[in-house]
């Protein structure tokens, strides 16, 4: 397929959209990395951080918004640029809640270490899930960016494990609450970063769906696992 | 070939064009066109320049009979009688098959004789029943409102979009089935063409509509059905949302994206 349209400039607005989907989605990540990071490592200062930097993220979404209005509004656009365009709509949409997760993770950490967290709580798994989350967030953006269906598929089929993780920590957690009543708070503050963290999974999983919709104009949303490969033939 | 150009379960074809080729002179300007254009839809023709899809249209009720050197070949069915069959009169034809030309072209005469002339070829109407019928196809062409109070004025004085569906209503005065348009729009300012694609989805409620421009939105935003064409063969045909935003060909993609070069 000839990657060119007649208008150069509307190349270069399609293209430069594009990028900032991909800056804003890897601002996204970091957030999460370094929210997770400042949890595990119990810096606040970190923490803090990850919620200044949240303004820029939210300040991307704007920005990209108010240049797709105007794409569309210009250039009226059809076909796989129509999908290109309504599929960056969502994808800025996810990628600001991912940043809203990171923020969540932040300000919980920064409760816990001020009202000091005891070691003995599986700080770690909560880690473990962090990069699987992470991991799935980045395949999604790859995806996007080489516009892959086969990796995008790939994110959708793993989204259980995190799910899995999820669950497993809740169940620790809910042991040592029952274990040692002192940690219900600080235990209940960490089973809402796990949910959060898990959030950034599905968010991840939602941008691989949309690229999939860009590339095949496929809709594979609520779909089970088994037809998803018959979908996007 | 022919599978893929049918029209879903839920459509009836009111025109069907069947192994259709089409020549001016040596030249060959539409290649075995299967087609089934659905009733009382409408379907919009598009494609770059010289792709055939005026020709395609003008086939539709034989108007190419006026230029000796050019001829049809295979068949065009309507409601399964075959139009090209040398044998019927092409007036009754074009009677039941009305067209709108790009350039409105208002007879040199009043507003209600250019309603009124088409009807008297058919039908032998008294004063009032005409009066009825011209009122009729104004209203319908919705330019009744405007020229109501001046029926006796010239209609070359209606400004150009009025024009264009003054010939619309003269169009429809006969009471066609089929309504052939082409490039209804492309003379006219960003309001009369708003007004026109608002007739055209009144129309269809009575009407096979069959329209031609180059204008892709305009198709996109007023017809059911589009057919893309590529110099003489006809490349996909489809759900006008299917074409608009998943089209099964990647020349159909690559000229409605604006990637055609």
């Amino acid at each position: 397929m000839s990657d060119k349209h007649l208008s150069t400039q509307y190349d270069a607005e399609l293209s430069a959209i594009s990028n900032q989907v991909l800056q804003m989605g890897g601002l996204a990540e970091s957030q999460v990395a370094r929210a997770v990071e400042a949890l595990t490592q119990l810096k606040a200062d970190l923490a803090e951080d990850v919620l200044l930097q949240e303004a820029r993220v939210n300040q991307m979404e704007m920005d990209i918004d108010s240049e797709l209005s105007a794409i569309i509004a210009r250039r009226q656009p059809t076909a796989r640029d129509l999908r290109l365009l309504v599929a960056i709509a969502k994808m800025i949409a996810n990628l600001e809640r991912v940043g809203d997760e990171a923020a969540r993770v932040a300000r919980t950490t920064k409760n816990l270490i001020e009202s000091g967290i005891s070691t003995r709580l599986p700080i770690h798994d909560l880690a473990h899930e962090a990069e699987l989350a992470i991991a799935q967030l980045r395949k999604a953006l790859d995806s996007f960016a080489r516009l892959d269906v086969a990796r995008a598929l790939e994110v959708l089929k793993h989204d259980d494990e995190i799910d899995q993780e999820f669950e497993g920590l809740m169940r620790k957690l809910i042991t040592f609450m029952m274990e040692d009543p002192r940690t219900i708070s600080s235990s209940i503050d960490l089973i809402f970063v796990a949910k959060a963290i898990e959030r950034v999974g599905d968010h991840a999983k939602n941008l691989a769906e949309v690229t999939i919709y860009v590339v095949k104009g496929a809709d594979v949303r609520h779909q089970g696992r088994e037809d998803l490969d018959k979908a996007v033939e | 070939m022919t599978s893929i150009y049918d029209l879903p379960p839920q459509e009836k074809a009111k025109l069907a064009v069947r192994d259709l080729n089409f020549y001016y002179g040596g030249f060959h300007a539409l290649k075995n066109i299967n087609l089934s254009l659905p009733e009382k839809k409408v379907t919009a023709f598009i494609g770059p320049s010289g792709c055939g899809k005026s020709t395609l249209l003008r086939a539709l009720n034989r108007m190419f009979e006026l230029y000796p050197e050019q001829r049809a070949e295979g068949q065009i069915l309507l409601d399964g009688t075959n139009i090209l069959d040398k044998k019927l009169d092409v007036s009754l034809i074009r009677a039941k098959i009305g067209m709108v030309f790009q350039k409105p072209t208002p007879f040199p005469m009043s507003i209600y004789d250019n309603i009124a002339f088409g009807v008297k070829l058919f039908e032998t109407l008294s004063r009032d029943a005409m009066d009825e019928r011209v009122e009729w196809a104004l209203r319908k062409a919705a330019l009744w409102n405007e020229v109501k109070d001046k029926l006796q004025q010239s209609g070359s004085g209606l400004s150009g979009g009025q024009q264009q569906r003054l010939c619309i209503a003269r169009g429809i005065a006969i009471k066609p089935e089929v309504l052939l348009l082409d490039e209804p729009c492309s003379a006219l300012d960003p309001i009369s063409t708003g007004k026109i694609e608002e007739l055209i989805g009144e129309l269809k409620h009575d009407y096979t509509v069959v329209i031609v421009t180059h204008n892709m939105q305009q198709a996109a935003r007023c017809s059911d059905y589009t057919a893309y064409m590529y110099l003489g063969d006809l490349i996909e045909f489809g759900p006008t949302r299917e074409v608009f935003t998943k089209p099964k060909k990647k020349d159909t993609e690559d000229y409605i994206t604006g990637r055609f070069g």
